[in-house]
């Protein structure tokens, strides 16, 4: 547990914005939804998120996504203040429709990865990643 | 692959050797003498692979007790499912008689009076015995360490893992896999494992700068035994930097990694592995999850959360296998591979009964020297106890009510935490506490006793985090330790509700008072995974506690309501 009071009044803020955030957050990601999909339906399929389960520092969770036949792929985290992560955009003669980067988790939330694939259909994966103040291990 | 048919019998052959060890009921006890080294150990040689899997030794060189938990409560999926099962449920299940030796070793209920007649288990000589007794009918058995070795003792910590080095060699493992050896620190680990005589293996330990496998750490080896080519995938600990003080260790990253590992199960198939075994730290419903999702291991040699299983848990193709902890078991699984696949398993979970097994000499040497410099030090009496010492289960142990009792006087606060680790031996009522079974309790390299002050509503974000890392229904958010145990503070907690609503209703139980969130309150604790933690080591204020009390007696602790079980 991080429990030296300065990261406690840390922790602890933290937690309330956290608690504060998602319905803000959420309408947001939405919007940005709406806006790269242009309200068409997301399905599943071929989009692959890896994301850890539990991260082990929320400032820097490292995640990827790929697609064999994504054009783009949009990455939100719709618990952050500012959901929208990133926007891969990947041309007929890529190599491999993939990427992979670190982003910031303001606390436990959702990430999406919806990919536009080459026939103008969407489909979305999703992953959970926990913020923890860990400690206690067996 | 195995058919459930082969399972049973190999469920039914274990039954018929726990029945046949011929102790009823208590009063036959007496007639320890009559249980034997031949009857522990026996077993129909089968099959054209052994493998013998110790795991979470804790350091604990020498014979001890070790009491397993009466609550260990399964969400989700796992409500109700093995290990979530104690005490005569446990034996019931099992076909196990009430007061055999099979009833002392793997569930709690009666624990004193048993332990009274069936004495002391583990100690690394005994261990050995078996190590060799098995080794002599096949001298091509792999012997795979599970992991968390080098820590939990005085004399792991003074020697900075080296005595567990030393005697863990005299063994020869054949690999091993990770997690509180971390906590020696980068550095540490990277010396003794570069000079390990055997694989240290981890899948899943990567190099966190540029997330790629650490080169320290290979994922795999291989080995031809009976004609077989094995491959032994190691899993560490996936949550190392969260559970354990990451800043200790920030070279590495870890994670449970399953596509990783699908993907080195398939490279190992594609070599030719015809058997393949994952010697894994990831925790028992962990490895329950994982084997469901990755396929082509036939066999998951599981850590981290010390259950001991009499028999292994089935998934798709996958045997998993619980050996327990604190060298209190050997597990030895003979299988049958043939045309490239495994055909069937014959599976034993030895207990290791002290005065039953006798300790092998040239490993007893060994502890004994790397004990000797230390050996007045760690044999003072500190104080006796009344009370029996213990500390496996969900919620609280006597141990951790002595510690967080000895916090809150030593260290003049309202409130302790004390982490819900699953280590530390137990005492009996009437024994004498000495400072080694202070340090069994309490060893580690981060071990200040802080004091600070807490919000009322800091408190319950504490207790909700915790909480969710045992109780969330999905096992892969799960830590694999227990609820932080508390001292001074009583609560209810629903473990059926999401994260935030489980724990209600605390209370300050010296006035009685409920909780209030924007109140400030003096808490001490100690394992604080943070960097700069101050405080003086946990074992000097549990250990002045105990002097001052001369002889201690725990209550039975009421403060925690538990509902959803």
């Amino acid at each position: 547990m991080e429990l030296t009071r300065r990261n406690a009044i840390l922790m602890g803020s933290g937690a309330i914005l956290a608690a504060g955030l998602p319905l803000r957050a959420w309408a947001v990601g939405e919007e940005a939804i709406a806006a790269f999909t242009g309200g068409a339906p997301v399905g599943e399929g071929d989009i692959t998120l890896t994301a850890p389960e539990i991260a082990e520092n929320g400032n820097t969770v490292p995640i990827e996504v790929s697609s064999g036949s994504a054009s783009e792929i949009m990455v939100l985290a719709l618990g952050n203040p500012t959901p929208s992560v990133a926007t891969f955009k990947f041309g007929k003669l890529a190599g491999s429709r993939a990427a992979s980067t670190r982003i910031r988790l303001a606390g436990t939330q959702d990430v999406v990865a919806i990919a536009k694939l080459e026939d103008g259909s969407f489909v979305q994966a999703k992953a959970t990643v926990k913020v923890t103040i860990g400690g206690c291990g067996g | 692959m195995i058919s459930r048919r082969d399972f049973l019998q190999t469920s039914m052959a274990a039954t018929a050797l726990l029945g046949a060890s011929g102790f009823g009921k208590w009063g036959r006890i007496a007639a320890q003498q009559a249980l034997t080294q031949d009857q522990l150990l026996q077993f129909d040689s089968f099959g054209n692979v052994c493998l013998m899997h110790i795991t979470d030794i804790h350091a604990q060189l020498k014979p001890i007790y070790f009491r397993e938990p009466s609550i260990n409560i399964g969400v989700g999926a796992n409500k109700g499912a093995v290990p979530h099962i104690t005490g005569a449920e446990f034996r019931k299940m099992y076909g196990i008689d009430d007061g055999s030796y099979a009833h002392y070793a793997l569930s709690s209920g009666d624990f004193e009076a048993l332990a009274r007649g069936y004495g002391r288990v583990g100690g690394l000589d005994r261990v050995a015995t078996v190590i060799n007794q098995i080794r002599s009918e096949r001298p091509d058995a792999l012997l795979l360490d599970g992991g968390d070795t080098w820590h939990g003792s005085y004399t792991c910590y003074h020697t900075q893992g080296q005595d567990m080095v030393d005697v863990m060699n005299t063994l020869k493992p054949d690999a091993m896999t990770f997690h509180w050896e971390f906590t020696l620190g980068s550095d540490r680990v990277n010396e003794i494992v570069e000079g390990l005589p055997f694989a240290a293996l981890g899948q899943n330990i990567f190099d966190a700068e540029w997330d790629e496998p650490a080169e320290l750490f290979p994922p795999y080896k291989f080995f031809e035994r009976g004609g077989v080519k094995i491959a032994v995938i190691g899993q560490a600990f996936p949550y190392m930097p969260i559970a354990n003080p990451g800043w200790m260790f920030p070279e590495y990253a870890f994670g449970i990694r399953d596509e990783h590992m699908q993907e080195i199960v398939d490279q190992v198939r594609a070599k030719g592995a015809e058997l393949v075994v994952c010697l894994s730290h990831n925790g028992f419903d962990v490895d329950k999850k994982m084997a469901g999702i990755v396929s082509g291991i036939d066999v998951i040699l599981s850590g981290h959360t010390h259950d001991a299983l009499p028999e292994p848990v089935l998934v798709g193709d996958t045997i998993i296998v619980a050996s327990g902890s604190n060298g209190k078991f050997v597990s030895r699984v003979d299988l049958d591979v043939r045309d490239g696949r495994m055909m069937g398993f014959r599976h034993k979970l030895i207990p290791v009964l002290s005065d039953v097994i006798a300790p092998d000499p040239d490993v007893a040497a060994v502890i004994d020297s790397v004990r000797a410099p230390y050996e007045e030090t760690l044999a003072e009496v500190i104080g006796q106890t009344d009370s029996l010492l213990y500390r496996r289960g969900n919620f609280n142990g006597t141990w951790d009510d002595l510690i967080c009792d000895a916090l809150i006087s030593e260290r003049d606060a309202d409130i302790a935490l004390s982490p819900g680790v699953r280590w530390g031996p137990s005492l009996l009522p009437g024994q004498d506490i000495t400072r080694e079974d202070i340090w069994n309790v309490t060893s580690m390299s981060y071990g200040a006793a802080y004091r600070t002050e807490m919000t009322g509503e800091f408190l319950h974000v504490v207790l909700e985090d915790v909480a969710d890392n045992l109780f969330n229904p999905d096992p892969y958010y799960q830590q694999g330790g227990d609820m932080v145990r508390t001292g001074g503070l009583g609560y209810r907690i629903d473990i059926t509700q999401p994260q935030g609503s489980r724990i209600t209703d605390m209370v300050l139980l010296k006035t009685g008072e409920k909780i209030d969130p924007a109140r400030i309150y003096q808490v001490a604790g100690w394992a604080s995974v943070n960097e700069g933690t101050q405080g003086p080591p946990i074992w000097d204020v549990v250990e002045s506690h105990i002097r001052k009390q001369g002889r201690v007696s725990v209550a039975p602790n009421t403060s925690v309501e538990v509902v959803g079980a």
